[in-house]
């Protein structure tokens, strides 16, 4: 049996939703980033899959930069975790709600 | 046929780890899943040709990322469970479903491609008398994505430095005060020549 | 000869631009009034070259620059200075240079002293743009300038208050400036439907070209052309049935009066006409011209009618403004074109020194009109007394004077053509005027001194204003004497309009006749309103009860017509037109606003703080976000 690109964005799509999925239900924000790794990760596939189908190198680039994004997001967003979690000694969302006009 | 077994076994087995990690009550179960579903996501790469992706996969996400959140860990308290209120579970679970059953539909769909033309086709090495994925990527990635690259670059140090100020003790002051101690201390070096 | 064309053009726009840029706030400025009336002057000085030169040497033809210019239609601003323009200018100039030195006496005391000016000469650069321009379009940008000034300049005094109809029939200057105005708007359509189809089949709007293209049009096509370029003239020469601004016009400052509302804008309908000739000439559109020429008989003697029982010292010189333009249309409209422009000027220098007399009587009576209350003023105002006295005999056509040779052969002219209704009309309105303007004379300056019983302690004007009248009295008494002169000017360009052998066998007889009727007329004016003491003129309640004054002093019901039928209707229908729009649009509008402000209300629930809430609110985005992805992937 072949296995066609069609296989390869179905997987992705399926796991872009197991991430929004998480996205939506996690309230620890630790959880959240890990959500939103898979969803970047579900997006590499779909992008490496159509380079491949299409025989062109442009979608293993943007895979390649985005992980360079995750890794700096991920960088960056711990750091911001840490000082949260010293202020509110939590990390719960529902904690973090000076948002309210 | 070979392919057909792997993809299939990669398949399920991330979607299976993906699972877990969204629906772990513990950190550390849904770290090791995370990362495990990472290692695997590499494999799908390796069977979609792009083996330099598949390198680099392993050695970011589940060398250098997973490394981080470990490290990150520590900051909190891993081993309890994660306490959480889960307001609206049938909601998130129909906006989930939904949302996959739209993708499937879409992309089951088939992918019209006669009119595209590959502008950095695979094989470009060839023609320089190597050979491999990676020679490729290196060809595209130093010609046509130059300067994102180099942007890229700068991005990655630029989140190095923040990760480093956000996270490390004793940043919250500025490093100009300390120069008065260091003029004493310089007087204090001329007095010792003297 | 082009810098003098652009002079001439531009002088009065340079003193508008002075008084209106400069001066526009400040009080009261004499040097304005001073450099208006030079710059004025300057553009008189450099119309009489032009003349000169054009008598000599023939028109002057320049372009200054292209204007519009898109496709096909271009249209340059050019300036064609012939023979019949610079007429214009000469009299325009004139009568403006004198009116300007006239104002700065007049408006002495006004608040708005420097706007005056500014109008006024901004009013002189619409005019001179309406003569000198040599197409169409030109025309019509000069037409509506005046068109604006005339409506700026009848409002002028706009913060009076209104007043009953019954009171004062133009009830308030900035209602009689919008009457002006939207009148004039009616009949500038007929105008611009008439330029339009001019364009549309000839395609171009040059005098040259259109007139030369003109006798290979369609017999229709021609006689819509000229009658909608009548209606157009209708308005602006205030002919019947667009007469009714005219009168109420006066609620003007009495220069503008002088200027606009007798010797130049009204006259311009008579000047398209006349620039006009070789489309009304043709023998197409003769009945349009027939129609032209019985329309101005029957003006002339409804205007006169009017004036005989008017007891407004303005309205009367106001209608009689009315009657003689009456007469110029009858000149052209059979087409004695050079007449019919011979009496323009003519009339231009009378009627304006006419009013600028009537002026001066109301400055000295404190802006009372009413000349029953007027009389015996000769002893206080010598030099008004004789102006009024020497414009009223132009105007009346007794001999020697300019009026009796240019109203002579108007009426010769209709006799010549056989048009006999209009020369009885013509003669029997000769007689009226001459009784109804001596009526005016001997009622103000004659009979019982009725002002001193009210109070009024009349004064003339300033002598130098005095002294700047003397030029327009000198040609209304001698402007007729050069008719010959003229008219070897004037046929260079315009067609001659020879009498027959018979007219000039009779010419005497005629002229006799209108001669004796004026006098006539004038004698029994002088009769009934120049007696003094137990001879002083009563009022007679008896005959102004009677039907046939009721209806001459109510302008036989026209206005009152315009109202109930016209106004009235148009009112409802506009407050019910109002009712709706502010039920369906403004309800719309309303409507797109509430529906703002409601939404406001219910996304406000959403911003609960909890930022897991709005997680899941953005979620619903993607998720949507995709679905549209989704369906166009699908449908595309």
């Amino acid at each position: 049996m072949e296995i066609g690109i069609g296989h390869y964005l179905i997987l992705s799509g399926i796991l872009f939703s197991i991430g929004f999925v998480g996205v939506l239900r996690r309230k620890n924000l630790l959880m959240l980033f890990f959500a939103t790794e898979i969803m970047l990760n579900a997006v590499n596939i779909a992008f490496a899959a159509i380079g491949n189908y299409y025989g062109d190198l442009s979608g293993q680039m943007f895979a390649f930069f985005i992980i360079a994004v995750a890794a700096s997001e991920v960088a960056v967003g711990l750091g911001l975790l840490i000082i949260l979690y010293k202020k509110y000694g939590s990390l719960d969302l529902d904690v973090i709600s000076t948002m309210k006009g | 046929m070979y392919e057909f077994v792997a993809f299939y076994i990669f398949a399920i087995a991330t979607t299976i780890l993906f699972l877990i990690t969204v629906m772990s009550k513990n950190v550390l179960y849904s770290m090791t899943s995370l990362a495990a579903g990472m290692v695997l996501i590499s494999g799908l790469f390796f069977l979609l040709g792009a083996d330099f992706l598949g390198v680099v996969q392993l050695i970011v996400y589940v060398g250098a990322v997973m490394a981080l959140y470990a490290f990150a860990m520590m900051f909190f308290d891993a081993t309890k469970d994660v306490k959480e209120k889960h307001g609206n579970s049938a909601l998130v679970f129909l906006l989930g479903g939904l949302m996959a059953l739209v993708f499937v539909v879409m992309f089951s769909a088939p992918i019209i491609g006669e009119n595209i033309q590959a502008l950095y086709p695979v094989g470009l090495a060839e023609n320089l008398g190597a050979s491999g994925n990676s020679q490729d990527v290196g060809l595209v990635l130093f010609t046509k994505y130059l300067v994102p690259f180099e942007v890229a670059a700068v991005m990655l140090l630029v989140a190095m430095i923040a990760g480093i100020i956000l996270a490390g003790k004793k940043m919250d002051y500025s490093l100009t005060e300390c120069e008065a101690s260091d003029e004493e201390l310089k007087q204090e070096i001329k007095k010792e020549e003297v | 000869m082009e810098n003098l064309v652009y002079i001439a053009l531009f002088a009065p726009f340079v003193g508008s631009l002075f008084a209106g840029l400069f001066f526009a706030r400040s009080p009261k400025t004499h040097l304005v009034g001073v450099v208006n009336s030079t710059l004025i002057g300057i553009a008189f000085i450099a119309a009489v070259t032009l003349a000169l030169h054009v008598a000599e040497h023939g028109a002057v033809h320049v372009t200054m620059m292209s204007w519009i210019s898109a496709g096909d239609l271009s249209i340059p601003f050019g300036f064609l200075v012939d023979e019949v323009s610079v007429t214009m200018m000469l009299v325009v100039t004139l009568v403006s240079t004198i009116v300007h030195i006239y104002s700065t006496g007049y408006m002495d005391h006004d608040r708005a002293y420097n706007r005056f000016f500014a109008y006024l000469s901004a009013f002189v650069f619409s005019m001179m743009i309406l003569v000198m321009s040599d197409n169409f379009a030109g025309l019509f940008i000069g037409w509506e300038g005046v068109g604006v000034c005339s409506w700026l300049l009848i409002g002028f005094w706009y913060h009076k208050e209104d007043r009953p109809f019954e009171e004062n029939p133009s009830i308030s200057p900035s209602w009689a400036a919008n009457e002006a105005f939207i009148m004039n708007r009616v009949a500038d359509l007929g105008m611009l439907v008439g330029i339009f189809l001019i364009y549309w089949n000839v395609g171009s709007l040059q005098y040259d070209v259109v007139f030369k293209a003109l006798p290979h049009l369609a017999d229709g096509l021609l006689v819509s052309i000229a009658i909608a370029l009548f209606i157009g003239a209708m308005g602006k020469s205030a002919q019947f049935p667009l007469h009714t601004w005219l009168t109420d016009a006066m609620e003007g400052p009495t220069p503008v009066s002088a200027l606009i509302h007798a010797a130049t804008m009204v006259t311009a309908g008579v000047f398209l006409v006349i620039r006009a000739n070789p489309l009304y000439s043709l023998d197409a559109v003769h009945e349009v011209s027939m129609f032209i020429a019985s329309l101005g008989a029957f003006v002339a003697f409804y205007a006169a009618s009017m004036a005989l029982s008017a007891r407004d010292i303005k309205r009367i010189v106001a209608l009689s403004t009315l009657s003689q333009l009456g007469y110029m249309f009858a000149a052209a409209g059979l087409g004695a074109y050079w007449i019919a422009l011979f009496h323009l000027a003519a009339h231009a220098f009378f009627k304006a020194l006419l009013f600028l007399g009537a002026g001066n009587v109301m400055h000295a009576m404190d802006d009372e009109l009413d000349i029953f209350k007027m009389g015996g003023m000769k002893k206080v105002m010598m030099g008004s007394y004789i102006y009024m006295g020497i414009a009223s005999f132009a105007l009346a056509g007794l001999p020697v004077m300019a009026g009796f040779y240019s109203k002579d052969a108007i009426i010769e002219t209709a006799f010549n053509d056989g048009s006999y209704i209009i020369w009885a009309i013509l003669v029997i309105t000769a007689g009226m005027t001459a009784f109804y303007s001596f009526r005016q004379v001997f009622f103000t300056f004659h009979g019982e001194e009725r002002y001193k019983a009210l109070g009024f302690h009349p004064h003339d004007m300033y002598k130098y204003v005095l002294v700047a009248m003397a030029p327009l009295a000198v040609l209304a008494i001698s402007f007729g004497w050069f008719m010959e002169n003229f008219h070897e000017f004037i046929t260079k360009n315009l067609p001659d309009y020879e009498m027959s052998h018979t007219t000039h066998h009779w010419a005497w007889l005629l002229g006799s006749l209108v001669i004796v009727l004026a006098v006539t007329g004038i004698i029994i004016a002088y009769k009934k309103y120049a007696g003094k003491g137990p001879n002083a003129w009563k009022r007679d309640e008896e005959f102004e009860q009677s039907f046939i004054y009721k209806l001459v002093e109510n302008q036989y019901y026209v206005p009152k017509f315009y109202d109930e039928f016209i106004v009235q209707p148009y009112t409802i229908a506009s407050k019910k037109f109002w009712e709706i729009d502010k039920a369906v649009v403004d309800g719309f509008v309303d409507l797109i606003g509430k529906m703002s402000y409601k939404s406001g209300d219910v996304s406000r629930g959403m911003q609960t703080g909890s930022l897991s809430a709005y997680l899941n609110w953005m979620g619903v985005g993607a998720l949507l976000l995709i679905v549209a992805a989704a369906i166009t992937a699908l449908i595309g």
